[in-house]
């Protein structure tokens, strides 16, 4: 029996550590938000209570939008996010598809391979792969980040994506195999169809850590023309010794959304996909 | 195998052993065909992958201003890294770095997965919530991060001064050993919700029999978080750890934005260090060599993750 006390200690229990994490995690969010709405004079005036805005302000989105490339790099980011997440799928599916459904010699060593690719951190890589880029000539070129982000989606997505095929049934392949069907057919018109899950998992991840690259964007795209948000907030917003912190918070809040809506549509999909073990973090 | 299946296994067998009868039944061989789908991606990831791994190493072994030919010198790169003082730091730098984070990752991850594996409402849009310091890019975050602990209008020494710390308050990002606090709570920030929501998964899992059966052997609170969730998470959280720890000893971001290695190094991990010495000295083989010397410690670590995961 719940009795009132009870009831209320039990909202205790729940609320105050929930609460906790809650507001640590979000509190960053509610004080990009608070400052880019705030005019210069609240920002700079140390006696004002800061956790509040008096007069609110769009002074400093319309500054974002007007005074710099914001709009192009969101383009940017969204061009190579999108076409190398495609990428990213087909060339993941080639990978996965075989080591998850097929038996040869070979397929222990290529998914060991793959899952210690996956593993390499940019760092490891960055100072080679920018003289490859500037050999090919695809310094400023959007090609470069969309050439070098697969290099770290392609393992990743078809990591995931072998133990999502992994859980598939095989009696359809088979059925379809009995009917006559080669392996290539049975493989685009029968399996894949049944994976689209599994698709869209590895299709958030990628996306999102797409938008999330800095290293290669900072290296291979110096002109404001070409740069992709991070790199460009960090290049152009920071200006010197004056930091424009109403444009920079504006900028982060707005760079942050195409993210946090792809998520917020498909977060079950996210969270299965990271609680399956497989993710960077 | 069941006694009928067996003829048939037989039957195709033999046709696999003679000549394939046409392309179409060559090119649906098992084997074949696999080789052939996983042609381009091997291709691509041989090309921007490999080759640069192989060419990295050979960079490390020249002396390579940018934009000029490289001459071989051989281990010279790394003799100079091992006399300088600021590597050494750095090394310092990147360990207490992952170590701290990492431990701090786990037990804030622990408490997070146990006070979100009770009944409450909203449970989904919560998790959804907690999450988003992991999605959102680290850039744009550590940004705000930035501004929080700004030397003249941190909302930190905002409470402190309120609560009566003499003016200005610490300069979180100019006091060495603060800025080293600072990069390792914000990177504990944007990892947190990772742990703790693959562990709130596993936690799942648990049976309750598991914790009625302990509490009716007379076990407290304590002794079956203890006693059984541990155990039982133990796969996970070292999956988990072995995760987070390679990609936050390999971290750049957020060092650079923050600090940029400052103040006098402090902060400087290896990659950020690799970086001012490749791209902004400009001497790539320098650098590369500051990179590689990640190798060995990642190298492990890949090895013991590829082949735990392909145990389990």
């Amino acid at each position: 029996m719940v009795t009132g006390h009870g009831r209320v200690e039990q909202a205790v229990r729940v609320w105050l550590p929930v609460g906790f994490f809650l507001l640590l995690a979000l509190f960053p969010f509610y004080w990009m938000a608070v400052t880019s709405v705030k005019p210069n004079a609240e920002l700079y005036n140390k006696n004002l209570m800061p956790l509040l805005v008096q007069n609110p302000t769009l002074k400093h989105y319309i500054g974002l939008l007007t005074e710099t490339s914001f709009l192009v790099w969101t383009w940017n980011t969204l061009v190579v996010a999108v076409i190398s997440t495609a990428i990213s799928l087909v060339l993941g599916t080639m990978l996965a598809y075989p080591l998850a459904r097929m038996r040869f010699a070979g397929a222990g060593l290529i998914a060991m391979t793959v899952a210690a690719i996956y593993l390499v951190p940019q760092p490891l890589l960055f100072l080679p792969l920018a003289d490859v880029i500037n050999r090919l000539n695809l310094g400023n070129t959007l090609t470069a980040v969309i050439l070098t982000y697969p290099t770290m989606l392609v393992p990743f997505c078809a990591w995931l994506l072998i133990g999502y095929f992994k859980t598939v049934p095989k009696e359809l392949e088979e059925a379809a195999r009995i009917d006559g069907a080669s392996r290539l057919q049975t493989m685009r018109r029968i399996f894949l169809p049944l994976c689209t899950p599994g698709f869209i998992s590895a299709g958030i991840f990628a996306f999102t850590l797409s938008q999330n690259e800095f290293l290669y964007a900072l290296i291979f795209l110096t002109q404001s023309s070409v740069r992709t948000v991070p790199v460009g907030v960090i290049a152009e917003l920071i200006r010197g010794d004056v930091f424009y912190w109403g444009q920079l918070m504006a900028g982060a809040l707005l760079g942050s959304i195409p993210v946090a809506l792809i998520y917020s549509f498909f977060v079950e999909h996210y969270v299965a996909g990271l609680t399956s073990g497989s993710v960077k973090g | 195998m069941s006694i009928r299946t067996e003829p048939l296994t037989g039957v195709a067998q033999a046709q696999r052993r003679g000549r394939p009868a046409s392309l179409a039944a060559w090119l649906d061989r098992e084997a074949v065909f696999s080789w052939l789908m996983m042609a381009a991606p091997i291709l691509f990831l041989a090309a921007f992958v490999g080759y640069p791994f192989v060419y990295g190493i050979l960079l490390s072994l020249q002396d390579r201003p940018i934009a000029k030919p490289g001459t071989f010198v051989g281990l010279q790169n790394f003799i100079r890294d091992f006399n300088d003082p600021i590597f050494w730091r750095v090394a310092v730098n990147t360990f207490v770095y992952t170590g701290v984070a990492t431990l701090l990752k786990m037990v804030g991850g622990l408490g997070l997965a146990v006070a979100m594996n009770q009944n409450f409402r909203m449970k989904n849009l919560v998790r959804a919530l907690l999450l988003l310091p992991f999605i959102v890019p680290t850039v744009l975050s550590t940004v705000a991060w930035m501004w929080m602990l700004d030397p003249a209008f941190s909302i930190f020494n905002w409470f402190l001064i309120a609560l009566g710390m003499p003016k200005p308050g610490p300069s979180w990002l100019g006091n060495p050993y603060l800025a080293m606090a600072s990069i390792i709570v914000i990177n504990t920030w944007r990892g947190l919700p990772f742990y703790g929501i693959t562990l709130l998964a596993g936690l799942q899992t648990v049976p309750p029999e598991l914790y009625e059966a302990a509490t009716i052997d007379g076990a407290s609170g304590w002794q079956r978080f203890r006693y059984v969730t541990l155990p039982l998470l133990q796969p996970i959280i070292l999956i988990v750890t072995l995760f987070s720890v390679i990609f936050t000893f390999a971290d750049f971001q957020l060092v650079y934005v923050l600090t940029h290695g400052g103040p006098q190094n402090a902060t400087h991990l290896f990659a950020t260090y690799a970086f001012d010495i490749g791209m902004g000295a400009g001497q790539l083989g320098l650098g590369a060599s500051v990179a590689l010397m990640m190798l060995p410690a990642l190298a492990l670590l890949i090895l013991a993750l590829t082949l735990y995961m392909r145990r389990q």
